[in-house]
């Protein structure tokens, strides 16, 4: 198991990284933590014949907390994201996810934002990425843009990234004060890709009812879109049971698919009861988490 | 830039447990493969290959990585520990090395240079952890002895030599 002969570029600049894309002509692909993309290579289920190496790219390991925003940089590690109370404290559904990506040593080379370019659906930081509502910054040949992460998604590990785009950071937003965050997944060992995972975001208004609750998954669709249960669990008051619309609502939004692991309707059923855990976890009377 | 073309040997310099070391080798080699066969670092093993197993765990910049999900060529930019690095002298041995020695916690060995430098890096962290948080630092690495039960063992009395060391 070796991966395929590439060249190998080392750019210092963003500007320096976008070239090389540009001149691999296709034939080219970022490598960051490279914890997906190397066993990818190693497998050779892909044989790029560049890559292009982020690692000695200066100015991409900051994390920035801002009023409206966690913004991540492209060679911020898991481990470094996860440690950073600041942005555990704005946002905590980050901290709450990646606990359960993959092991630390994993997460210490591993990056956030490489895991989000890398759209797998069985990914923790996609499903985030949408939930949170975050932006994706891409730079390319042409400039910067920002991409919505509602958009950025096409289907397992295809985004609308072109191929010669980096993505250098990623704006996760902070919800509105009052949202209470849970994340939840399952897997047969610790550690491995889940069976079903799930993060909402229940908002309790002043009245203190539910205003608005959305999910996204993981494991279970395609690409990690939203799933509004506003309609299940509006007016809903902190103490009061996870409604049984909710399970119907998530077995009708996820389309599992059936592998060595579980099958598609296991999944769907677990899919569904790991939102009831995780929005009962959001409904507890006493703790008044914010966001 | 000026890039080779693929597979051209590259002359890679990599710090390994503090002395830098050049061998030859292509763009593709893995940092575990660099380690074993270029420079004859056969302390870390190399199991799956695809991350799972955890045999290859070394320290990058002192936190715990997976040699094979890595290349030779990335890791000249950090400081990589092996668990030669840890020690390699038996009558000098690291507590985590003892502890591994005296809790009978390996049985045909091949999975623990892994969990060494996993726990070794662990410990540091988290010098006086519980059962059940010593289960969970090693649950990123494989024994197929299915030794397990003496390797939480090892962890806790290895946070127990360590804590003596730093007392003493």
């Amino acid at each position: 198991m070796k991966p395929a002969p590439f060249v190998h570029h080392a750019p210092r600049t963003v500007d320096e990284a976008v070239a090389a894309l540009v001149a691999a002509g296709g034939d080219g692909k970022v490598l960051a933590g490279g914890q997906s993309l190397i066993p990818l290579l190693s497998m050779r289920l892909a044989a790029p014949g560049h890559l292009v190496d982020l690692d000695g790219v200066a100015g991409l390991d900051t994390i920035e907390v801002t009023d409206t925003h966690v913004r991540v940089g492209a060679l911020v590690r898991h481990a470094a994201l996860e440690a950073h109370d600041d942005a555990a404290t704005a946002l905590p559904l980050l901290r709450q996810a990646l606990r359960n990506v993959a092991h630390p040593a994993i997460r210490s080379r591993g990056t956030t934002v490489g895991s989000i370019a890398h759209a797998d659906p069985a990914g923790e930081m996609p499903a985030v990425a949408v939930l949170s509502g975050a932006v994706v910054e891409a730079v390319g040949p042409g400039g910067a843009r920002e991409i919505a992460a509602g958009d950025f998604f096409a289907g397992p590990l295809e985004t609308t990234l072109d191929p010669d785009e980096i993505v250098v950071a990623v704006r996760f937003g902070r919800f509105p004060a009052g949202t209470r965050t849970a994340f939840l997944e399952s897997s047969r060992r610790s550690g491995d890709y889940a069976l079903a995972g799930v993060a909402v975001a229940v908002q309790v208004g002043d009245d203190g009812a539910v205003a608005t609750a959305r999910a996204s998954f993981v494991g279970v669709t395609p690409v990690p879109d939203l799933l509004d249960l506003g309609g299940v669990l509006g007016g809903l008051r902190p103490g009061d049971p996870v409604p049984g619309g909710v399970a119907d609502a998530v077995a009708a939004h996820v389309d599992p698919e059936s592998d060595i692991h579980a099958s598609a309707d296991y999944r769907r059923m677990l899919a569904a009861e790991l939102t009831r855990r995780a929005l009962g976890a959001t409904l507890v009377e006493t703790t008044r988490g914010a966001a | 830039m000026s890039a080779p073309a693929a597979d051209e040997p590259l002359e890679i310099t990599v710090t390994v447990n503090g002395v830098p070391r050049t061998a030859s080798a292509p763009a593709r080699r893995l940092l575990s493969d660099f380690l074993r066969h270029d420079l004859g670092l056969t302390g870390t093993h190399v199991g799956c290959e695809h991350g799972v197993c955890g045999a290859c765990t070394v320290l990058v910049d002192g936190e715990p990585a997976r040699a094979c999900l890595m290349f030779a060529v990335t890791a000249q930019a950090h400081a990589v520990t092996t668990v030669e690095g840890v020690g390699d002298d038996p009558a000098a041995m690291s507590p985590v090395q003892r502890a591994f020695a005296e809790c009978h916690a390996l049985q045909c060995g091949f999975c623990t240079p892994g969990f060494v430098t996993t726990v070794t890096a662990y410990l540091q962290d988290h010098p006086d952890p519980s059962a059940d948080e010593a289960r969970e630092a090693i649950s990123g690495n494989l024994c197929r002895c299915t030794g397990y039960q003496n390797i939480v063992k090892a962890v806790l009395r290895a946070a127990e030599l360590r804590r003596a060391e730093a007392g003493a």
